[in-house]
């Protein structure tokens, strides 16, 4: 309880003692905490005064005619009639008095004290590995056993590698665009680990891993960001832009945090069709100042959806460092504003985030509720293919965390210091899946283009009369010009 | 003075009954899969009371329906969600924050999951902070996921439209913003018994809607309304009156006002074709184009 009620309520019960007076009265103390003198009981003032009289206080409370109009009376109880809510510790038995307002009630104070823009000490940041990939404490809150632990890691290497290729693909020209998620290898790979493939995934549109831990091949990263015909987007998307249904992974828009809010109406789909599974939509630090990520978390709290919210605040947003993009202590305590239950995490811990995830999902599912979790940690690559960060961050610091912080060797030392790998196993990875990438990307570049026809369907269920038209006259424009259709687009 | 004409026309509106009639017993001919116009005595409904009727057929006919916005709860502020919450229940029926952005972002993540989600949004005026969720997302989710997924299950109800003393923020008719953008339809319903129809069409439509109510005829347009569960087709103009000089398309509320002015200007001996477009995207060209060929003029209002 606050300390400034403690005292409140103590001086208040000393001075009730001390004078004499019964327990049960109310006491109006003044600004040092001394009591004003008595008046009569409220409701025996009648209107216009005649039947008692008010002696005049220094910190009057309650005038008659305030009392007409306001009914202030029903809304003012003393401790002890509130003591069938819980949120009220009554230790001391006195009665401090607390007012009710439509929100529930609250506790008077007479001290006016601002809430600090900022706690003293920011939100703790959980973490289970230490920098060198020791296990802090005997902690086996992990649980995180050899497969587990060995499927996690090679696909932390499996997406390195991914997209260290598919970004050099697109310098070569070979594909448009590409966006890499270096340095949330452990976001990536060890928040989906934590969760089932019931669960509902929304992407902002750096979580590729999560989609390659539920079972994305290569081949099928690589047909979309090639567009071709057997793209399941149908090639109408740029790069990176995937979408799985069987994989429950909801298909990536580029605008950015309209995701939360659907996340919610999706997770109030699992609650009412009683499925034991949850929403996970991701997004980043700069997706915070959207204001659908207000309207999302404001209304999974109302609705008790079973969503977990994972930020990925890795300091950037393009070339917006989160200095500028808000004041808050991250996003963690962002959560309590909302009546979400939150939690900070080492987003560069393996461990650390697979456990909170997990934990976050069986409170979400068990209890109904939403929990966001925010996962700290570093943009290793530029945005994307389109940026060059080494324009607004020194190459040191990329560098830095880039070595130093690297959330895939951190968690190689630990997996090997199980001896579940080893230096061996890690080459032969490497090349494996190295040679795996190239030639999904040959293959990829081989199918052709999907037809024109596809153009023009799925804007609707089916084709409207007006896109008929238009296809018609398409095809009628490329018979009469010819040379000037693209040729590895099949009409 | 707008309060005086809303009156006047209220009046004509209520004596031209038996015109309405007309249209919407064929409408409701048509229902009934097209016999003689049977005399069955309909109950007599304003446009509120029989979109609330729309909305109790829906969630009665499919489990997995939902109605939510600000205040619909206790049956809105036009009272056009009377008795849902009651019947269906909370988690069925219920108040959303107040956040546009948020209602139909809500809406498209649980028609993504299979759902039919019935939006509304309390004035049209207010359904801008939601245009980036209905264009970008609504619009194109089925396309841009290669038809994957899609959120066809979402229908977006707003009044719409002035009624003389809404002043800036309770009366604009934003139809046109929509009209431009592919993978949506926007559907203006003119009547109670087209409302109905209309209505349970978008709900079950496997497509996005946005479905604008005119306000101004909540509680003045009455008229007689089937019981049953009817839909009416969508992308289907109606030719509500037959002429031969000119063609004159609207929607919603103007066409009681359309057809005022087609008696006047009959008057003066100019015979006027009106038709109530009903969808404005994807709209009927054909009939459209029909009465034109006829014509040879055409008024857009």
């Amino acid at each position: 309880m606050a300390t400034w009620l403690r005292r409140t309520r103590a001086v208040a019960h000393y001075l009730r003692r001390s004078s004499g007076r019964p327990s049960s009265s109310r006491v109006v103390l003044d600004r040092q905490g001394a009591p004003l003198p008595a008046v009569p009981p409220l409701g025996s003032v009648g209107i216009g005064g005649a039947a008692g009289r008010i002696s005049p206080a220094p910190f009057p409370v309650f005038s008659a005619k305030r009392l007409e109009s306001t009914r202030a009376e029903k809304h003012l109880v003393s401790v002890h009639e509130a003591e069938d809510d819980d949120t009220v510790e009554d230790d001391d038995d006195d009665d401090a008095q607390v007012l009710d307002f439509p929100g529930g009630k609250v506790a008077f104070t007479s001290r006016m004290q601002f809430i600090a823009e900022s706690a003293e000490e920011r939100v703790p940041c959980y973490r289970v590995l230490d920098d060198y990939g020791q296990q802090i404490e005997n902690d086996c809150s992990a649980q995180v056993n050899e497969e587990l632990a060995v499927k996690m890691y090679t696909d932390m290497v499996t997406l390195q590698i991914m997209d260290a290729v598919f970004f050099e693909a697109q310098r070569q020209g070979r594909i448009s665009f590409y966006l890499t998620s270096m340095g949330e290898e452990a976001i990536n790979i060890a928040s989906a680990a934590a969760l089932t493939d019931d669960d509902v995934v929304m992407p902002q549109y750096r979580e590729q891993g999560v989609l390659l831990w539920r079972g994305f091949t290569l081949q099928e990263f690589a047909n979309q960001c090639f567009g071709n015909k057997v793209d399941y987007g149908k090639g109408r998307q740029m790069p990176i832009h995937y979408g799985s249904n069987k994989h429950n992974y909801f298909t990536v828009s580029s605008p950015i945090a309209t995701q939360i809010p659907q996340a919610v109406g999706a997770a109030h789909s699992l609650k009412m069709d009683k499925r034991s599974a949850c929403v996970a939509a991701y997004f980043g630090d700069g997706s915070t100042s959207e204001g659908d990520f207000h309207a999302g978390l404001n209304f999974a709290a109302v609705m008790e959806a079973p969503v977990i919210f994972i930020c990925r605040n890795n300091g950037w947003a393009i070339s917006t460092h989160t200095r500028e993009q808000f004041r808050s202590d991250g996003i963690v305590v962002r959560g309590q504003a909302y009546g979400i239950r939150s939690i900070r995490v080492d987003g560069n811990d393996a461990l650390a985030v697979y456990s909170a995830v997990r934990e976050a999902r069986e409170m979400a599912i068990k209890d109904q509720m939403p929990i966001l979790v925010e996962a700290l940690t570093y943009r290793v690559g530029h945005h994307s293919t389109s940026d060059d960060s080494t324009k607004y961050r020194p190459m040191d610091e990329i560098e830095y965390w880039k070595m130093s912080r690297n959330p895939v060797n951190r968690f190689r030392k630990w997996v090997e210091s199980n001896t579940w790998w080893d230096d061996k196993k890690e080459v032969e990875l490497r090349n494996n899946i190295r040679k795996q990438v190239l030639q999904a990307i040959q293959t990829a570049e081989t199918y052709e283009k999907p037809p024109l026809s596809d153009l023009f369907r799925d804007v609707y269920d089916t084709l409207p009369s007006n896109l008929h038209e238009q296809e018609s006259q398409l095809r009628e424009t490329i018979k009469r010009h010819p040379k000037d259709y693209p040729l590895d687009v099949p009409v | 003075m707008a309060t005086s004409a809303a009156q006047r026309f209220g009046r004509r509106l209520a004596s031209s009954v038996p015109r309405r009639r007309f249209s919407s017993s064929a409408a409701a001919a048509a229902a009934t899969g097209g016999s003689a116009v049977q005399r069955t005595q309909n109950p007599s409904l304003n446009l509120c009371s029989a979109i609330n009727q729309a909305l109790h057929i829906a969630l009665d006919t499919d489990p997995r329906s939902y109605v939510f916005g600000e205040d619909v709860s206790f049956g809105g502020v036009f009272r056009c969600t009377v008795g849902l919450a009651d019947r269906f229940g909370k988690g069925r029926v219920f108040n959303t924050p107040l956040c546009e952005q948020g209602i139909v972002g809500f809406g498209i993540g649980l028609a993504a999951m299979g759902n039919r989600a019935v939006a509304e949004i309390q004035f049209a005026d207010y359904i801008f902070p939601a245009f980036d969720q209905i264009v970008n997302e609504a619009a194109k989710f089925r396309y841009r996921s290669g038809n994957q997924f899609n959120c066809g299950g979402l229908t977006i109800r707003a009044p719409y439209g002035a009624v003389g003393h809404g002043g800036h923020y309770h009366s604009q008719s934003p139809e046109a913003f929509f009209c431009h953008v592919p993978g949506i339809k926007v559907v203006i319903p003119r009547s109670p018994s087209q409302a109905k129809g209309l209505l349970l069409s978008c709900i079950r439509d496997p497509n996005p809607i946005v479905f604008f109510e005119p306000k101004w005829l909540y509680r003045l347009a009455v008229e007689e309304v089937p019981e049953h569960d009817y839909t009416l087709p969508l992308s289907e103009a109606e030719v509500i009156r037959e002429g031969t000089d000119i063609t004159l398309v609207g929607w919603g509320a103007q066409l009681s006002v359309m057809e005022e002015a087609c008696l006047d200007a009959e008057n003066d001996g100019i015979s006027c074709e009106l038709i109530d477009l009903k969808t404005l995207l994807p709209w009927d060209k054909e009939t459209v184009e029909a009465s034109v060929r006829k014509t040879g003029r055409l008024l857009l209002l």
